[in-house]
């Protein structure tokens, strides 16, 4: 085979005031195909207002292996959730 | 860790019931049961619209038409949400397709049956889809994430996909005495391949337990089968038509219907290459392939001048 397009990852945003999120990758050989090759395999039912597009090379991930460490600060920080605070039942909503 | 304490972490998620990402350590043998799993699934997809496409330009309506290029579209899109799935895994997308045209990954065998007339369209949808959504509902409970999420999206757009099918087989069946002839006949002649693919009996599936303790499938075979008769059975009747197995008969006892057993030997020839389309197939995903090059080639050729230009252009700005 020869050399094929590259992989590009796509994010879509469903309707406007909502993030966009992963969808999938497609190939194409430039960011307008893209675009385009993107639109065509994840939204042709309206899934979306908004498409990004980047190449896959570019995504920098964590490593899975080292998840335990990455995340370890902010295991034991339960003081950061609304619920590890007691106040009386005479304060209603807060 | 060491391989062993790997493989029993693997293993201690998969029974967790927590899904295995992309990058997650992942025993070899269930990466490669997952590529050749994932891909046979896609080239499938593909393969599908042919029968489909046959019938584009002769549907009997513009409606029609219009819901049939949707659903070959539909088709494209599945067998594309697959191969980026099986590229998660590390497979290259050029090599897959290679290893379809040249036999050595297979697709589902149904789609080496002829579409003789436009019933078949309505058959296809309503059985051959309706096969493949019991199937693919399973497998949305798959254990790997990236195959999960596409038989997700896969499942919703198949809806519509068995819906237009028995659509067709109704207004067929509801028609004039001829156009009930043709549903029929078309009935005839899906019935079986249908069931066929469910695949080999539980005990004759080559990959089934190791499959099963990855939960990467969590019905067998034969399970699968029986349910989508079940289902299907009342359908038929629905339609006024009969199921060709004279043998069919619900089973008080068993809360089912029987069936007659199913002609392997017919299965097994399909599956080698003997079935009535297995080379026109071929031939006309080799010819898409070879008379696509070119655009390909071309696509690469413009994007890789136009980014020289920006650069160029950039250089003079800066300067």
């Amino acid at each position: 085979m020869k050399k094929s397009w590259p992989l590009w990852e796509v994010f879509i945003r469903s309707k406007s005031g909502l993030d966009h999120k992963h969808a999938g990758s497609i190939h194409a050989a430039d960011a307008e195909m893209a675009i385009e090759n993107a639109r065509d395999i994840y939204t042709r039912r309206n899934e979306g207002v908004s498409i990004w597009v980047v190449e896959s090379k570019h995504i920098t991930a964590s490593d899975p292996d080292d998840a335990d460490a990455l995340f370890e600060p902010a295991k034991d920080k339960i003081y950061r959730h609304p619920t590890f605070y007691n106040l009386p039942d005479e304060v209603k909503h807060m | 860790m060491k391989e062993q304490n790997l493989e029993a972490h693997f293993q201690a998620k998969i029974d967790a019931e927590i899904k295995i990402e992309p990058k997650d350590w992942m025993p070899d043998e269930y990466r490669k049961t997952l590529i050749r799993q994932i891909s046979q699934h896609a080239h499938s997809e593909i393969v599908g619209m042919l029968p489909e496409g046959n019938w584009i330009t002769r549907a009997p309506s513009l409606r029609r038409k219009l819901i049939l290029l949707a659903k070959v579209q539909d088709e494209a899109g599945h067998g594309l949400y697959l191969y980026s799935a099986a590229e998660t895994l590390g497979a290259d997308r050029g090599d897959l397709v290679l290893q379809m045209l040249n036999g050595k990954a297979k697709y589902s065998s149904i789609f080496n049956y002829p579409t003789l007339n436009w019933a078949d369209i309505g058959a296809i949808g309503w059985l051959v889809d309706g096969a493949a959504i019991t199937n693919q509902v399973m497998l949305t409970r798959t254990s790997y994430g990236p195959y999960a999420r596409a038989m997700v999206r896969i499942c919703k757009e198949e809806s519509f996909h068995q819906r237009q099918g028995y659509e067709i087989m109704l207004a067929m069946s509801r028609g004039s005495e001829e156009q009930k002839q043709m549903a029929q006949d078309s009935l005839n002649r899906w019935w079986w391949p249908s069931l066929m693919m469910f695949g080999p009996h539980d005990g004759e599936s080559s990959h089934s337990e190791q499959a099963f303790k990855w939960k990467i499938k969590r019905k067998s075979n034969d399970e699968l089968r029986q349910q989508f008769v079940d289902a299907t059975i009342p359908q038929a009747g629905l339609l006024g038509l009969t199921v060709p197995d004279p043998a069919l008969r619900w089973n008080a006892e068993r809360g089912h219907y029987d069936f007659s057993p199913i002609n392997w030997d017919e299965f097994w020839n399909v599956v080698k290459g003997n079935g009535p389309c297995n080379r026109e197939r071929i031939a006309a995903r080799q010819k898409a392939c070879d008379d696509g090059a070119w655009v390909r080639e071309a696509a690469l050729a413009y994007a890789e001048k136009k980014e020289q230009k920006q650069i160029g252009a950039r250089q003079t700005a800066a300067a």
